[in-house]
């Protein structure tokens, strides 16, 4: 066997692969240029599909004239929305289930960049050259752009649905009254509005497909599709093609982050392509086209209200939104939580009462309200009280950390029901918040912030002591389109030890080969590196939900382990067999059978799958395989602590981020390597949202942000360099404890970041800015507070 | 995102080049390192019929010190100037602009002189050759021009280049002993143009005083902007505190840029003014005199 030991673990019982940092299985072909992604697919007679988009983000379509794109050599066909009217494919429901959105425009457009019609060439240049010819009549009309306006519903945006208002939904949780008065009640109340900006997942591969429709009309579907099984039954649902007759299939994808958990319309015209011209299609998007038509993310308005007492217990937590949602409530959340996991909001503190509510609106902008590298809207949720704890610190003038620790929901008194209604699993907030303030030297930095502020130098230090929600989820609560958020596994050991694995979740870089295999060849003792790990296809794979919402290792992952159980009972008898005892007599030990009380009687997983198909015994059923559906218990909830320390330039508004300190409990770890890569990956990405990142639309409803240029992806030498470490408080409900990590990073360090820069600025009476906190944005707050000073 | 059609010749010489502009006339563009002009291409910003391609011509490849210039040939590329240990040594504003240039990709492809024919106003290159004195030197069938480089960038993306001209070299006069310089710039990230950039090169007497003065501005107008009055008032100072914030006022009220993205007017006047402040304590600090308060 070749797993890689790690020497320095010597702690805890003796695992094969489990908490070791085995290298990922994927990354030589990924590291060779040979991964297989949609765009690497070319089929014989395969046309290309270019898009024509909207330059308005509000107009009538008087007409439409396709003669010049149809006269470019080598197009084929120019569909728009009247078309797909007379098809009754017009319309796309969206995951949430509160809307359908348009898939090319019927009547009207909505925002800038929506697409009109859908061209069909032998090439992508034809196809390109096409598409700027098509020739929209548009009359323009004045765009909503802020939800503050959409509400006062001067101008109905959706004519289509029947309630004339912009007003999409109410969500409320928790206790309205309660809250109140207790607020009333306070010796302190502090309220801002923290805005948690527009921003893009931004994955590097765009989306994309190919349709074909195969010689007895079935649909083979590639597609950068996170959950491969749920498009295949929504593409069922909106064109009626029974769903054996569909096939799709997710290949490598190049990073997901929630942008590709949506059906776009992109891929509905493919199909109808594929469809009429009897060929097959690809359609890649642009760079240009995946920032501003596809999934975007937050654009959470968040009025938050925390009350205490003067030593800074906390008394209650209101919160009020208001959601932008753009054109279509296109936001993937389960059908029962319209603002997703919102309702985390309480945090990892004990709020006695609390009240969070929502009202969302559209506007004149791109749809979405993506789970950005987040288990819905736990970012919004986890920004929203880590920075109001922070402006209640200032307020009170108390050292954050010890605010937090005055607050904390305390080890011993997991699970824990939150004030919002979560079950929350197992946690030691404390504890990893103390690791990480001595790890970063918490003490000492803070006596060289106050010699800095002696000087009149700008230091900060910013704490997020985040909790998150992930691994939806219990079917009595979790739905998408009505099916429930259950996943599914199933192992196939081959005669000679090795075996398959499939999962109905689709990795996009987190590593699910190896890390699947790690969790299998634990349970089963056998080689990770011969456990092969297939995803993605809906013709092989079990039906699961998909990768997004860190569910896959709380979800799949337990389906997993407890397939491999499945597998090993299974064993057990054959392994009897072979032992010539009962199989009541037989235990699994150090990763092999043996006889109760004879540890010399004894044979390995190998050797009984080679019997399971040559000398299963009998009345053993021959073969070695289980399949598993797995509904959990509960959700899980990782939690870390972070701390940011950063300096701040008051002539330019700089920010440097000195250090940053993540500790991330995810409870056990299978790959550690593998961990600390997606907190690293996490990280940056909370860096830019935190610094750079914005999807901003002009009052005139263009999107400002429409390429690499302007929608800022750091690189290495903005990134700080990250410090890592981990507590391990493992889930009680979790086969192997485990709780998922990849998104933890994303949805904790954003107000870490924010943290640090207003403790920075705290001297100076500035409370609160919200992200992207740009040079100009610092700089005006210095400015602007100086100048009050100076005033006063 | 792909460019529409276009026609592609590969010149050998200046003289191609020069043949296949003469021919094609304002249908044809010149492709130096192609990192302005094919993302606009892309995009469809730019619709030229005809490339003409530098990246053939070996002989205007080159950097070399003559005439008391350092001559930096069409086809040289940034990275050229960035490993070159005497510009390093001697030429520290170029040095300083060199390194701030979008990202490494793009420095090993991209020219200097193509930068100045874009005539782009957040191009870096434009306020290092102001306030260094550079001259372009451009050919035609009629033979060679020098070119002042205040009146080379006559406004955005536009120079005073003729049609059926080629820029075949850019020279910055060699700095002497007691000559240096800094560039500053603001970016929001690697491979960012300027939120706000400067460029200051100083020369000093032996009493200490400055003789020359180059300042000025990317991302501050319609071309870069040479600051004339910090020029003037800098020559014959001393580098104190007081005259450094004088002179970066001036960049403050001279700059004129526009809002967008990466800040608002307000923002960039005044970071116009920081960085030439910055620029000029950096260049005193290499000539070696610490800046008097
Ligand atoms: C991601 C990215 C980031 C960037 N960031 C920056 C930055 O921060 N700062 C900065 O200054 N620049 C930046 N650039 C631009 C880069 O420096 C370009 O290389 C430079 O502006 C143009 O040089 P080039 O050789 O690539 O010219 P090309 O793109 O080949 O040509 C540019 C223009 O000049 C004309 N031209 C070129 N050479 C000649 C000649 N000899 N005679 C006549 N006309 C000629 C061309 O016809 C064309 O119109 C960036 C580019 C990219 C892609």
């Amino acid at each position: 066997m070749s797993i890689e030991t790690d020497a320095t673990n010597n702690a805890g019982p003796q695992t094969l692969t489990m908490g070791k940092g085995m290298k990922r299985k994927e990354d030589p072909r990924f590291l060779t240029g040979n991964g297989n992604y949609v765009d690497d697919m070319r089929l014989p007679g395969m046309l290309y599909m270019a898009i024509v988009h909207s330059p308005y983000p509000h107009a009538n379509i008087k007409g439409i004239d396709k003669a010049a794109a149809l006269a470019v050599p080598g197009v084929k066909a120019v569909i728009t929305g009247e078309d797909l009217v007379a098809a009754s494919l017009a319309w796309l429901p969206t995951f949430h289930g509160f809307d359908k959105q348009m898939v090319l425009a019927v009547g009207k457009v909505l925002f800038q960049h929506q697409e009109v019609a859908a061209v069909f060439a032998e090439t992508r240049e034809a196809a390109r050259d096409a598409a700027e010819l098509v020739d929209v009549d548009y009359e323009p009309l004045d765009p909503v752009i802020s939800p503050f306006d959409s509400m006062k519903d001067e101008v109905i945006l959706r004519d289509d649905r029947e309630d004339k208002t912009n007003h999409i939904y109410h969500w409320d949780s928790g206790d309205r009254d309660g809250t109140q008065a207790a607020l009333d009640d306070s010796e302190v109340v502090v309220t801002e509005r923290i805005y948690a900006p527009r921003c893009h997942p931004a994955p590097l591969e765009p989306c994309g497909c190919v349709a074909q429709f195969d010689a007895m009309g079935r649909l083979h579907f590639w597609v950068t599709s996170q959950a491969p099984h749920v498009y295949r039954t929504a593409i069922s649902l909106v064109t009626g093609i029974p769903e054996d007759k569909i096939r799709v299939i997710s290949p490598d994808i190049g990073g997901g982050f929630g942008n590709k958990v949506p059906v776009y319309p992109g891929y509905v015209c493919a199909i109808v392509g594929a469809l009429i011209l009897k060929t097959p299609v690809k359609w890649i998007e642009t760079r240009t086209e995946n920032l501003t038509t596809t999934g975007f993310a937050r654009d959470y308005h968040m009025d938050v209200t925390i009350g205490a007492k003067k030593d800074g217990t906390v008394t209650a937590l209101k919160v009020k939104t208001v959601a932008d949602h753009g054109a279509f409530d296109a936001a993937a959340d389960p059908s029962k939580y319209p603002a997703g996991m919102f309702g985390v909001v309480t945090g990892s503190y004990q709020f006695p009462v609390a009240f969070a509510e929502l009202d969302a609106y559209f506007t004149n902008k791109a749809p979405g309200g993506v789970a950005y590298r987040c288990s819905f809207r736990v970012t919004e949720a986890s920004y929203a009280i880590e920075r109001g704890m922070d402006i209640l610190a200032q307020k009170l003038t108390m050292d954050p950390a010890e605010l937090r620790r005055k607050n904390f929901v305390r080890k011993d008194q997991f699970p824990y029901d939150s004030a919002l209604g979560f079950t929350y699993d197992s946690g030691d907030y404390e504890g990893t918040m103390d690791k990480a303030l001595n790890q970063i030297g918490y003490a000492e930095l803070r006596r060289e912030q106050a010699e800095k502020r002696a000087r009149g130098e700008y230091m900060g230090i910013g704490i997020s002591t985040f909790t998150e929600v992930v691994g939806a989820g219990p079917s009595k609560h979790f739905d998408i389109l009505g099916i429930k958020m259950f996943d599914s596994a199933e192992i196939r050991i081959h005669p000679t030890g090795t075996g398959i694995i499939r999962t109905g979740t689709k990795s996009q870089g987190q590593g699910h080969e190896t890390t699947w295999a790690q969790i299998v060849a634990e349970e089963l003792g056998l080689d990770p590196q011969n456990l092969l790990v297939e995803e993605g296809d809906t013709d092989t794979a079990p039906y699961g939900l998909g990768t997004y919402a860190s569910r896959s290792t709380p979800v799949a992952g337990a389906a997993l382990a407890l397939a491999a159980r499945r597998v090993r009972e299974k064993a057990r008898k054959v392994a009897a067999h072979l032992l010539e005892a009962a199989a009541e007599d037989i235990e699994w030990v150090d990763h092999k059978f043996q006889v109760m009380g004879a540890p010399s009687r004894s044979v390995t997983m190998k050797e009984v799958a080679f019997a399971a198909y040559t000398n299963p015994g009998e009345g053993n059923e021959p073969g070695l395989e289980a399949s598993l559906y797995y509904d959990p218990p509960n959700m899980t909830f990782p939690h870390g602590a972070y701390i940011a320390v950063v300096d701040v330039d008051a002539e330019t508004g700089e920010v440097k981020v000195r250090r940053f300190l993540a500790i991330d409990d995810c409870g056990t770890v299978i790959n550690p390597m593998i961990v600390e890569g997606q907190v690293h990956g996490g990280l940056t990405e909370g860096f830019a949202i935190a610094f750079m990142q914005e999807i901003p639309y002009d009052e005139q409803g263009n999107n400002m942000a429409p390429n690499f240029m302007e929608y800022l992806i750091p690189t290495s030498v903005e990134a700080p360099v990250w410090e890592t470490g981990s507590t391990v408080t493992p889930s009680p409900h979790h086969p192997i404890g485990a709780k998922g990590v990849g998104e933890s990073p994303n949805v904790g360090s954003p107000a870490a970041f924010v943290n640090a820069v207003m403790d920075a600025l705290a001297p100076l009476g500035v409370t609160h800015i919200d992200m992207p906190l740009t040079r100009e944005k610092v700089w005006r707050a210095i400015r602007d507070a100086q100048a009050a000073a100076a005033s006063d | 995102m792909f460019p529409a059609a276009f026609d592609y010749i590969r010149a050998h010489s200046a003289e191609e080049a020069l043949a296949a502009l003469a021919q094609h006339g304002a249908e044809a563009r010149i492709l130096a390192g192609g990192q302005s002009l094919i993302p606009a291409m892309r995009l469809r910003l730019a619709r030229p019929a005809v490339l003409v391609d530098l990246g053939g011509v070996k002989d205007l490849g080159y950097l070399r010190e003559e005439g008391g210039d350092l001559r930096v040939g069409a086809m040289t590329r940034d990275v050229t100037l960035e490993r070159d240990a005497n510009v390093r040594a001697r030429y520290s504003l170029l040095t300083d602009t060199g390194a701030v240039i979008a990202d490494p990709v793009v420095r090993c492809l991209g020219t200097v002189v193509g930068s100045l024919c874009h005539g782009d106003p957040s191009g870096d290159w434009g306020a290092a050759a102001l306030a260094s004195r550079a001259v372009m030197v451009a050919r035609s069938a009629s033979g060679e021009r020098l070119i002042p480089i205040d009146e080379f960038l006559v406004d955005s993306f536009q120079t005073s280049l003729e049609e059926g001209e080629l820029a075949v070299e850019v020279r910055f006069p060699t700095p002497d002993g007691r000559t240096h310089g800094s560039y500053q710039k603001i970016e929001r990230k690697v491979g960012d143009y300027a939120t706000a950039a400067a460029a200051v090169q100083i020369t000093l007497g032996d009493d200490g005083r400055v003789t020359h003065a180059g300042v000025a501005l990317t991302a501050a107008g319609p071309r870069p902007v040479r600051v004339d009055a910090a020029e003037k008032l800098l020559l014959g100072q001393l580098l104190t505190e007081d005259v450094i914030r004088a002179a970066s006022e001036e960049a403050r009220i001279v700059s004129d840029p526009f809002a967008d993205t990466r800040g608002s007017v307000e923002y960039k006047k005044d970071m116009a003014r920081v960085l030439v402040a910055r620029g000029l304590r950096a260049s005193a600090a290499r000539l070696g005199t610490g800046v008097t308060a």
